[in-house]
Parts: C-alpha cells; sequence; structure tokens
C-alpha cells in the first residue's frame, strides 16, 4: 500500500489549488449495489434484479435497514454452486428466474439485471442476457443490465451506471427540436418538483429529469439537449449523454443556497435568461435559505469538520460546510475525484483543505484521531466506534436518503452537520 | 440460482466475522472486493457496539484483478499484524475472492507471522451465516485447544459455556443468567466462548470437566470435537422455558455430581404462577405460530405449548442443518415442520393458518405486521430491538419471566377483552377500534382462506352478516373463517344465521 503521494496542481491546473493526496488501502465504502435502496424507490415500476451471491443480497436487505418494505422492488438472484460449476446453465437459470419474477410482479415496466463482483468475475453476459429476454418480453417490459459490483463501483457510481444503460434508451429529440433541459441524477420527488417550478418561472422549458419517475416518460436527448447534473457522481452518465450530442452545462452542484444559485444561474444562462430576471425569480427563495442557514451558523461556525469518503458528495459538501456555514475543514475524502465535473467546486473550496481521493482506513483514522475535529462525517461502521471515542459524528448515509439539494432543503442540510453538535450540547449523562 | 427478496442468514463469512467480533485478541483477515465492508455496520449499528469489529479487508477492486491479488492479501495480513498485534489470526475469502482462488491460509502461512493464523474455508455459494460460525468456532476450538491433558485439581467441577456470539439472540443477557445458575449449582465457569474470550481463553477449554452448550447452531461441533478429543460431555438441553430449565439444572447436576435442590429452589420465575393466574385463562388454546432458528423455535413451541397452554399451529425453521429435529419437534405437535429459507414460503403459511400469535424472527414481525397479527420476536436474525438497554435473557428463569411478558403483551389481555366485549357498542370501543395498548390503528384483516379456496361462490345473508358483526372483532375473523369454511364443506352458497351457529357448535372447542 503507497505512501501519501500528493498529486500537487492537477486537481484544476492551479498552483494555489489544494493539494489532492491519493491513498490505497481498505476502502470502507459500500459498492455499487446500494443506489438500488435510493433507485427503485425513485422509478416507480422499475425492478432491480441483482445477479449475485447471499453477500449482494445481505447488503442491500442490511443497507435498506431490515425489510422496511414488504416486497420490495429488488431482490437477488443468489448464485450456487451448480451454477458455478456449470451443472446449469446459467442463461437458463437466469431466465427462469426473470420468467417467475415478472409473472409475479405484472406492474413492472422495467427490469435491471444488475451485475455484482462474483457475476463480473465469472463473467456472466448480463448485457446479452437482457438483449435476449427483452425481446421475449417486449412490449410489456424492457430489460436492461448494469454492473454495481464492488470491483466496478463505489457506492454512487451504481447510480451512474444505471443512469449510464438508461441513456441509450432515451428517444432522439427531433433535428429542429427548440432547447431543453435535462437535470439528471436522482433527487427526492419533492426537490425536483421545486426546481421544476423555478425553471418554469425562469423560462427555462422543456425541463426533463432523468432518471424519470415512471419508464415509459424517457426523456428525449440530442444537440438540442443541454444538461445539469444535479449530483457529481455521474461521469459515465454524461459521458454517454455528450455522445448523443447533449451539452453540458458546467456548474457547482445544489447543495447550500450558494451552489443552488450557481447551479440554477448556470442554466439560466445557457437558456438567456437576463441576470435581472434571475435575481427577481431567486430572491425569495434565496431570502428563505438565507434565513434558515442562519439558524445553524452559529453552531457550526468555526468547528472543524473531517469527511470521511464515501459518495463523492464530500468536496461539494466541504464547500458548503467551509462558505455558507463557516467550518474549517480537516480533511477531505472522496472515492474519486471527476477533477472535470468537479472543477467549479473546487475553484469554491479553501485552498487549504486536502483532498485525499481513494482511502487506506487506518491511517485516515489516525489522522482523524490526531486532528480531533469537532464533527466527523463518516459511514455506519466507523460512527459508534468513533463516537465512544468521543466524536461527534453525522452518518454520511443520510446525505443521499434525505433530501438536501435546493433552496428551501439548505437548512436541513445544514441541520443534518447541527444536529450530532445539539446533541452532545444538550446530553448530561 | 434462487431468487431471493430477503434472507434469514448472510453469507458463512459474516458467521466468522460473529464469532470474531464476539471475541477479545482475534483478528480476521477477509479476502473480499470493495464494498464487503457493509458488514460492519451490522455489529456498530444493530448491536450498538463501541468498537469496529476486529475485521481487515483487503477491498480489492477491478484494477487489482489485473495485478496481483495474493500480494494484495499478504500486505492487508502483514499490516494487520502489525497494527493489531493479535494473539491469533484467522483469514479466508468472502464469495468473490473465493472465485479468485488465491488461498489466503496459504499465503497467510508463507508470511510467517508470530501468531497462530487458523485459515477458513466457507464455501460461500453451498453455505451460510450459522454454518460460518459453527465451522470457524470449531476449527479455532480445534487449533487452539491442544491435545488432551490431566485438568487441573479443583474443589469443584467446571464447564465451558458454548456458543454466544455477537449478534445473537439475547446471548449477552443470557450467558449472565445462565453463570448465575451455574453458581446455585456450585459448579464453576471455566470459559465462555466465544463471546468475551480470547484466543489465549481457547487454549484452557480441556481444564473443564464438561461443557455447557447454549446455542447448537453454532457451537455443536467444538462441543462435539470436545467430547471426543477432551473427553468432556455436553449438555443436550437448551434452558429455554421453566421446564427446559428445569431439566438443564438436572443435566447439569449429574454432569457435575452436584444436588439440584439447591439451583431449582432458587427458581424466581414468575411464569408457573402467571400462567395459571385467572387472568391468564383468555391465553387458552391461542394458536401460535413458530418459526425461527431451530434452538429457539423447538424451545418456543414446548413453552407455547406446556407453559402457556396455547396450540402450536406450525413450527418451522430456516436452519436446514437442523431440520431433523424440528421434524421431530412439529411431529409432537402434530403438525408438519415448515423447512425454508423463503420468507415468501413463510408469508403464505402464516396467511393460511391464521394464527392468533406469531413467534418469529424480526421477519415474521414483517410479515405479521403485514397480516394485522400479534407478534413476539424469539430468534435471530436480529435487528435493534432485539438489543435491549434492559437485562433480558431468553433463557433460565428470568428468561422465562421476559417470555412470559413479551408474547402475552401483544395478546389482549383477560379481563380487557372480556370488557371490551361488554362495552362493544361504547363509542370507544366500537368494532373498529383495536385494544388499548396496540395503538391505534385497526389491524389489516385479510380476506379469509376458505373463501378463496373454495371455488363455490360464499354469499352471507344480509341477517347472518349482521349477527357476525356482534361478534366481538378480534375473533370475528375466525368466526368468519371458520363458518366459510363449514359451509364449503357442506355446499352451501349461502350462509345464515343458522349456519354461523352451526359452524360455532361445530368448531367449539
Amino acid at each position: 500500500m503507497n505512501a501519501l503521494a500528493p498529486l500537487s496542481g492537477l486537481a484544476n491546473g492551479a498552483c494555489d489549488a489544494a493539494p489532492v493526496i491519493q491513498e490505497r488501502g481498505q476502502r470502507e465504502v459500500f459498492c455499487g449495489l446500494t443506489g438500488i435502496v435510493w433507485l427503485h424507490r425513485k422509478i416507480q415500476d422499475a425492478f432491480f434484479l441483482v445477479v449475485g451471491s447471499r453477500t449482494c443480497a445481505h447488503l442491500i436487505q442490511s443497507a435498506a435497514g431490515v425489510m422496511i418494505f414488504a416486497e420490495p422492488r429488488f431482490a437477488t438472484a443468489i448464485l450456487e454452486d451448480r451454477d458455478l460449476a456449470g451443472v446449469a446453465d446459467i442463461d437458463d437459470e437466469l431466465d427462469a428466474v426473470v420468467d417467475r419474477l415478472l409473472a409475479r410482479r405484472p406492474e413492472i415496466k422495467l427490469l435491471f439485471l444488475v451485475g455484482s463482483c462474483p457475476s463480473e468475475v465469472i463473467k456472466i453476459d448480463l448485457s446479452r442476457a437482457a438483449a435476449r429476454q427483452s425481446r421475449q418480453h417486449a412490449p410489456r417490459v424492457r430489460i436492461l443490465s448494469y454492473s454495481g459490483s464492488g470491483i466496478e463501483t463505489t457506492f454512487t457510481q451504481g447510480e451512474d451506471a444505471c443512469l449510464a444503460a438508461l441513456v441509450p434508451m432515451l428517444p432522439p429529440a427531433p433535428e429542429n427540436a427548440s432547447p431543453s433541459l435535462l437535470v439528471v441524477g436522482a433527487l427526492a420527488d419533492i426537490v425536483e418538483d421545486q426546481f421544476a417550478r423555478l425553471f418554469d418561472v425562469l423560462g427555462v422549458a422543456p425541463v426533463r429529469f432523468l432518471p424519470m419517475r415512471r419508464a415509459a416518460d424517457l426523456p428525449p436527448v440530442g444537440p438540442s439537449t443541454s444538461f445539469l447534473l444535479a449530483q457529481p457522481f455521474l461521469a459515465d452518465t454524461a459521458h454517454a449523454l455528450q455522445e448523443r450530442g447533449a451539452h453540458w452545462i458546467e456548474a457547482p452542484f445544489p447543495l447550500g443556497a450558494e451552489g443552488t444559485t450557481l447551479w440554477l444561474r448556470a442554466a439560466a444562462k445557457a437558456f438567456g435568461v437576463s441576470e435581472a430576471r434571475f435575481d427577481a425569480v431567486t430572491s425569495p427563495a434565496r431570502a428563505r435559505a438565507e434565513q434558515a442557514l442562519a439558524h445553524y451558523r452559529d453552531a457550526l461556525a468555526g468547528k472543524r469538520v473531517f469527511l470521511f469518503p464515501d459518495s463523492q458528495l464530500e468536496p461539494s459538501l466541504a464547500r458548503f460546510l467551509a462558505r455558507e456555514m463557516a467550518m474549517r475543514i480537516v480533511e477531505i475524502g472522496t472515492p474519486y475525484l471527476h477533477r472535470r465535473h468537479m472543477a467549479a467546486e473546487l475553484d469554491l473550496l479553501p485552498k487549504d483543505a486536502p483532498i485525499v481521493e481513494g482511502q487506506h482506513v487506518e491511517k485516515q483514522l489516525d489522522r482523524c484521531r490526531a486532528a480531533r475535529p469537532d464533527l466527523v462525517v463518516c459511514g455506519l461502521g466507523l460512527a459508534n466506534p468513533l463516537e465512544a471515542e468521543g466524536f461527534a459524528t453525522k452518518w454520511s448515509i443520510e446525505l443521499l436518503f434525505s433530501p438536501i439539494q435546493g433552496y428551501d432543503q439548505a437548512g436541513d442540510l445544514a441541520e443534518l452537520f447541527a444536529r450530532p453538535l445539539n446533541r452532545r450540547a444538550r446530553l448530561e449523562v | 440460482m434462487q431468487l431471493t427478496l430477503w434472507t434469514y442468514e448472510g453469507p458463512p463469512h459474516v458467521g466468522a466475522m460473529r464469532v470474531a467480533a464476539a471475541m477479545r485478541g482475534l483478528h480476521y483477515v477477509l479476502h473480499a472486493p470493495q464494498g464487503d465492508t457493509y458488514a460492519d455496520l451490522l455489529f456498530t449499528m444493530i448491536e450498538r457496539r463501541d468498537t469496529r469489529p476486529p475485521v481487515t479487508y483487503t477491498t480489492f477492486q477491478a484494477r487489482d484483478l489485473g495485478a496481483d491479488t495474493a500480494e494484495l492479501f499478504k500486505s492487508a495480513a502483514r499490516e494487520a499484524y502489525e497494527r493489531f498485534s493479535p494473539q491469533a489470526m484467522i483469514v479466508g475469502a468472502s464469495c468473490t475472492a473465493e472465485l479468485l482462488q488465491d488461498d489466503p491460509g496459504g499465503l497467510a502461512k508463507a508470511l510467517d507471522l508470530p501468531c497462530p493464523v487458523i485459515p477458513l474455508e466457507l464455501p460461500a455459494y453451498q453455505k451460510k451465516e450459522n454454518w460460518g460460525a459453527s465451522e470457524t468456532f470449531y476449527r479455532l476450538v480445534r487449533s487452539l485447544a491442544g491435545a488432551r491433558r490431566d485438568r487441573p485439581l479443583r474443589d469443584c467441577k467446571s464447564c465451558n459455556i458454548l456458543g454466544p456470539t455477537a449478534l445473537g439472540f439475547r446471548c449477552r443477557d443470557d450467558v449472565r443468567e445462565i453463570a448465575k445458575l451455574l453458581a446455585a449449582l456450585g459448579v464453576d465457569v471455566n470459559v465462555i466462548a466465544p463471546l468475551g474470550a480470547s484466543p489465549k481463553d481457547l487454549t484452557r477449554l480441556g481444564d473443564a470437566d464438561f461443557n455447557v452448550l447454549l446455542y447448537p447452531e453454532i457451537g455443536l461441533a467444538a462441543a462435539q470435537w470436545l467430547e471426543r478429543a477432551h473427553g468432556q460431555p455436553f449438555t443436550r438441553s437448551i434452558p429455554i422455558g421453566v421446564g427446559a430449565t428445569r431439566d438443564f439444572i438436572a443435566e447439569v447436576a449429574r454432569m457435575a455430581e452436584v444436588d439440584p435442590a439447591s439451583a431449582l429452589e432458587t427458581n424466581d420465575s414468575r411464569l408457573p404462577w402467571y400462567s395459571r393466574s385467572v387472568d391468564s385463562t383468555y391465553l387458552t388454546g391461542k394458536r401460535v405460530f413458530i418459526f425461527g432458528d431451530a434452538t429457539h423455535a423447538i424451545a418456543a413451541a414446548r413453552i407455547a405449548q406446556d407453559e402457556l397452554g396455547f396450540e402450536v399451529v406450525g413450527l418451522g425453521t430456516y436452519a436446514r442443518e437442523f431440520a431433523r429435529d424440528v421434524r421431530e419437534a412439529a411431529a409432537r405437535y402434530g403438525v408438519e415442520a415448515l423447512v425454508t429459507d423463503d420468507y415468501l414460503d413463510v408469508e403464505a403459511k402464516v396467511a393460511e393458518l391464521q394464527p392468533e400469535l406469531v413467534l418469529g424472527t424480526q421477519m415474521e414481525r414483517h410479515i405479521a405486521k403485514r397480516l394485522g397479527l400479534p407478534c413476539a420476536v424469539i430468534s435471530a436474525p436480529v435487528h435493534v430491538q432485539d438489543f435491549p438497554a434492559r437485562y433480558s435473557p431468553h433463557m433460565g428463569f428470568e428468561g422465562a419471566n421476559v417470555i412470559f411478558d413479551s408474547w402475552v403483551h401483544p395478546l389482549m389481555m383477560g379481563l380487557e377483552e372480556h370488557l371490551l366485549t361488554m362495552f362493544r357498542d361504547d363509542a370507544e370501543f366500537h368494532d373498529a377500534a383495536a385494544p388499548s395498548h396496540l395503538g391505534e390503528k385497526q389491524p389489516h384483516r385479510q380476506p379469509s382462506a376458505a373463501a378463496v379456496v373454495s371455488d363455490i361462490i360464499l354469499a352471507w345473508a344480509d341477517d347472518a352478516e349482521k349477527e357476525l358483526k356482534k361478534i366481538p372483532f378480534f375473533v370475528r375473523g375466525k368466526a368468519r373463517r371458520n363458518t366459510e369454511k363449514f359451509a364449503a364443506e357442506r355446499g352451501l352458497s349461502t350462509i345464515t344465521v343458522e349456519t354461523l351457529y352451526d359452524a360455532k357448535a361445530h368448531f367449539a372447542r
């Protein structure tokens, strides 16, 4: 395992940029299968069938919280010895599982076959299986495949792989279509609706969202499409959209009042909305966000925060916490740093906040203990042990499961970080 | 290929983690891809552990597959030893690493680490969590307990307690309760393992005269080996419930050559009296469905029938390794055992049987919630609720008290049932009102099974429907079901008031 290797200046080419350090070792992160937990809620008539092991099934049920949905829209086709030994024909077995599943769930319109570590290692060709099954079940069900394996994807990259699999299915926008906006990345429905209303008042139209809420509502895409990334972990999806001729609108991500403003403004500018109109439309919501943030600034200002790598949201969160909540950043861990998509964020980050890409969890814990931050943002495997050592922690998974983007969630986002500190202040035991 | 929505058991390496996390001074190096670290949160969140499980994962990725994953394993094992200085290490592979065939055992041996390193072979595509825990514990005991030797001279007999692990159902408190019982019998406890034991402690296992086996799913293989290799007999009775606890005391007394009287006298269980007190008459013949691991399910059936006066209408397990034991037990209650790890099979069975109480795992709790049935949890897989802050054993006499409360509270109290019948027309006690202690929502009633299985369309006459409504709601579902079954069997197409009462007489018990 390598020692720390600073790659100075690689982040954005500027010599005063924050150092980006690459680290290798044990990674305490989820694999891409975990994205199913929110994706199956988002696309309401889609089903996610993991082709994997008992570990995969156990992971999803544990990450989702044991059994909160009685019969969920996800399942695992568990590989057994006879599948590996070649006694059973994997194609036949998989077709039988899919037939049984679709017979049982007639409401399903879109099925994802999701690859896992074992299916990757034994090289099961799920794209071929999906094509074969699609022919059989068309037009009732469309069947696609992507990989959520831990050897290919880290946590939120599962969503990227899923959305990238959807892109080739999107209908082409007509040649003479007027410009349209596509917002890419799963957002809570309530956040999506807020953004849709804002764009509507701004006069940015039509606006569509990917992932869509229903399988039939695939947004068209083509050279007339511009897209905004609502999440920072969508490298492959963005690439696939660009291949279809769509234009990426560069912006920071819509976390906090400032992030939301910069994100919306980038789109408004691309659609020729005047600055005056933009200010007039967004100022009431901005004022509300500012008011909400002010409640938490006293609790957070000056406090030192250490972010463990989890979702790739970390640089954006650090930017929000540093610039809007006046927190001091000790370390920004991130599983990957997409330098191009993150460039706008990196420009805004304090220059003394080290960014660590990758992970060696033991060394990172050593650094965290030595730095004694006031707040640690980390996964659930680390949170209670760190609390027991006297650190206040914020579970990072909540940042994926809760609506945090946009003006009207800015206060909620700040509150997520303020709550652990507030709780510690209250407890007398 | 098996289609799975929810699993009762995780993969076998999670079983190994349950052993490693239970022990002190042991470290587990697991060859596993990125993402398998999710298992840490089972321990830190469900059990609220204040330390990380002692596991180092290699967390290899695609780029490592092209390079040298074996080298990655070796450096992870070396670093883990240097950082944690464990007394012993276990090494193995998770499902994906098993496919790579890197041989963690051989690699670790080549490292020549200055501590015992025990390789684990846990076939992930055949076996499951409990087997993995059992195999791990067996390997540890076999590797560390050494050869048979003379036992140290003691004033009294001593025993080991085998089987409790991390993430086990009430293990933490069961061990305390059983240690108390053994103390009352004048028996020393030599080692408790795996929970709380170190590898060094395992080297002392042979010093005991016999073994107390609390959880056969985890400890049987180790106990059998110790019997063969160290001549230590082990206990067969599992002290869950008053009767079984008495049996256990008698068995321990025989092995330890002590008088069981003192321990039996300290019996402070309230269960026998509570069960005989008049409020409990309403428990008589309550139809109960039981599902769990074999140990807890079999024990629960005995308590249900013999100590609470319930009727066991279904008994099953997800533990295929112990299917024979559960089948034998089921035969005693005149039911066919349900042996399955498919949650949908269990749900279908519960829906079919419409029991009045479900005793199961967290999975059955959700099934029961969906079907509107009362439920108590008796077995792993566990949930954060199964680690209560208070002392709450499942074993021994105090365990029997806990069982009485936790099984009876979801049901209607006897006097309350009586009063609800008296006041059923009162606004507060109207038919749709649930018992006061069950919250405000009336459980959702499933359509009765009889109406579904029969081809004849059964119609209820208006007056019969009205009469049915006069029956208290908590038995109305059963009355409807029985009447429809009765009518269907006789080929009746309309149910009248007469049919209702004919059926009542027919099913009277």
